[in-house]
């Protein structure tokens, strides 16, 4: 089932949390929402959810408009951070609970149940309460009793944050085999963790500050991101600033070799290449500099280089004698592995 | 080494006072307080005016139908009132921690201060309001002309029960709020999203959350109705005699001290056993969860 948002704004006193947001989610497609907190994200689900009411715009839900609508009318599963089971009730009731708000056959409700913690991998702990499983086990029952009812659109708010990196990891991969089984399940995932969003979602949109900044797929936000900001969150980045003149780019006095058609003259403009697109060495676009600083990272070091004052981090293969910190080096990218950005102010990151 | 040792030994010793001496002071200051004076009422109840001691006293209070009347009336108004406030006191905080309104943060600190007041002073409101020569009645006979108005019950169990709710209630409110503070909001919001309507969601989220401070206010409470002296005395019910209310009248106007004692060592023992056998229907209905089950003992 598809999910719209149509100029949602919501508004806490004064304070603009979502502002005019525009989203088209296509039925059993997983959209992710990326962005730091305060970005409205969350808010957007909940919109969704019909935990806040608008105060313009409307939540369309297969076409059908349900900005009016209480929640308990919305058929939405949805699974938040702290996974909010019930402590009183033992697992197999937490899963049920849905189903016995719909008045659901006590026998199809016992199959369901049974079917929901099979999918989720913990029929076994059907008997237990939550306050006896791990944070992980909690998390399978959360989703467990969320498609218990059968839901067409699975609200998924930070499900995983509170999750160690090991966990977090396995529950991705579960997560995903999940929505093999159910493909027609429309999924709206919350994260601020761009791994998550780039390993899970079919599309992400990019927030910030209440808005919609970009949405696209994960590869094209991480190889062509449209804006400063997508290019900082979406995977690390070296946002370098350059002049355009004469349909040549510049950085630094060194004239740079981009496949950028139609380029327009800017005093100003941000050149985004990511660090592991960055090789130590002579090639195309080749930046000379001094080497501030060496970040072994396991298989791959990081070379920060100082260039004319600007920071260009590297992230090349281990390296068995890495250069010491002072020391001159030169590092290139290939022109295709370079975006140039002209919109947004010019602000030098180099994310990890 | 040896020397960090030798130094080690005497702060030791000063500090090794026997762990049963520190159960003294406390045991010392419950004894004087309060177990002195009840095995001293106790004693008066068996040391009848006649000299020697016996339980003729026992004997003739039990009997009597005065003190049926009192027991009767005592249980039934404690039990009345407690589930008043119960319901009442468990539908306000609902209503304050949930539905939001303006002023419903304030109202919730004017929760604490009526914790404060004397119980008389609500009487005397109640009185004020709803007594025979009260507002109400006043306002009654002016519109029509009438001698008399037609709220006539403040004087009756039932005038006794309703001012004692009302005095009571934010007894139980106090710890339901604190309760509600506690509960994590997500599960009310995930109760709804799976399809739950308000009352499923009261009855099967919230109202299993909040039992422990429901247990705990309610017992309080009931204890409290139990020997409740001043609201009986205020309301001046006429008939209503309860059992502190024959203790004071055997004390203090006929001067029957062993009877007095007699109806106060009941009156505990009715206190306690009704306390206990709530505290037992009570730990029997809560869910089964460890944490809260070891929060309502």
């Amino acid at each position: 089932m598809s999910v719209r948002f149509d100029r949602v704004s919501v508004s806490y006193g004064s304070q603009t949390v979502l502002d005019a947001f525009d989203l088209a989610v296509e039925p059993g497609e997983v959209m992710a929402l990326l962005g730091p907190s305060g970005s409205g994200k969350t808010t957007a689900l909940r919109a969704v959810a019909g935990f806040v009411t608008p105060a313009s715009g409307r939540v369309l839900i297969g076409g059908r408009d349900v900005t009016a609508l209480p929640p308990h009318k919305r058929g939405i599963g949805m699974v938040v951070q702290s996974y909010a089971l019930f402590p009183h009730l033992r697992v197999d009731a937490n899963v049920a609970f849905g189903l016995k708000a719909r008045r659901t056959p006590r026998h199809e409700t016992v199959e369901r149940v049974a079917r929901a913690l099979e999918m989720t991998g913990m029929a076994a702990y059907a008997r237990r309460y939550p306050r006896e499983l791990s944070g992980g086990q909690q998390q399978r029952v959360a989703i467990a009793r969320a498609l218990a009812i059968r839901p067409e659109v699975l609200l998924l708010d930070e499900p995983l944050s509170a999750l160690d990196a090991a966990l977090r990891s396995a529950m991705l991969t579960e997560l995903a085999r999940l929505h093999r089984e159910l493909p027609d399940l429309t999924i709206l995932y919350v994260t601020h963790d761009q791994i998550e969003a780039l390993t899970l979602a079919d599309r992400v949109a990019v927030m910030d500050s209440a808005r919609l900044k970009e949405c696209g797929t994960p590869l094209d936000l991480h190889r062509s991101p449209g804006s400063e900001f997508t290019a900082s969150f979406v995977g690390g980045a070296n946002l370098l600033p350059v002049s355009v003149s004469g349909g040549t780019v510049r950085f630094a006095d060194a004239e740079l070799q981009l496949v950028a058609p139609g380029l327009t003259d800017a005093d100003t403009a941000t050149l985004c290449v990511r660090p592991h697109r960055v090789g130590l060495g002579d090639g195309p676009n080749a930046l000379r500099g001094t080497l501030a600083e060496v970040q072994w990272r396991g298989a791959t070091h990081r070379l920060v280089v100082d260039v004319a004052g600007h920071r260009v981090a590297a992230d090349v293969t281990e390296l068995r004698d890495p250069p010491a910190p002072g020391t001159p080096v030169t590092v290139h990218f290939a022109p295709q592995d370079a975006v140039l950005l002209t919109s947004g102010p010019v602000r030098e990151v180099a994310r990890g | 080494m040896a020397s960090a040792t030798a130094g080690a030994v005497p702060t030791g010793r000063q500090l090794s006072v026997p762990r049963w001496a520190w159960t003294l002071p406390p045991l010392a200051a419950l004894g004087l307080a309060f177990l002195y004076p009840l095995a001293l009422v106790v004693w008066q109840s068996v040391s009848p005016d006649s000299g020697g001691h016996d339980l003729s006293a026992y004997g003739q209070v039990l009997g009597s139908t005065v003190f049926r009347e009192a027991l009767l009336n005592t249980v039934v108004i404690a039990a009345s009132a407690t589930a008043g406030c119960l319901v009442l006191g468990f539908t306000l905080a609902l209503v304050i921690a949930f539905v939001p309104f303006p002023g419903g943060r304030a109202l919730s600190r004017v929760v604490d201060v009526f914790l404060a007041f004397p119980s008389f002073l609500i009487t005397l409101a109640l009185l004020f309001l709803y007594g025979t020569t009260g507002i109400v009645n006043g306002l009654w006979t002016q519109a029509t002309g009438a001698a008399n108005g037609p709220l006539d019950f403040l004087q009756t169990p039932w005038g006794v029960v309703l001012a004692e709710i009302t005095y009571f209630t934010p007894f139980v409110m106090r710890p339901l709020l604190a309760a509600f503070e506690r509960l994590d909001t997500a599960q009310i919001e995930a109760a709804s999203s799976l399809g739950a309507r308000a009352p499923r969601v009261v009855g099967r989220v919230i109202l299993p959350e909040a039992l422990p401070a429901l247990a705990a206010g309610g017992s309080l409470v009931l204890v409290m109705c139990l020997n409740e002296f001043g609201i009986v005395l205020f309301t001046g019910a006429k008939g209503v005699t309860t059992l502190p209310m024959l203790v004071y009248g055997k004390a203090i106007l006929d001067g029957d001290y062993p009877g007095a004692c007699v109806v106060a060592v009941v009156s505990v023992v009715v206190s306690v056993a009704l306390h206990t056998l709530y505290r037992a229907v009570v730990s029997r209905t809560l869910p089964a969860s460890g944490g809260t089950r070891a929060a309502a003992r």
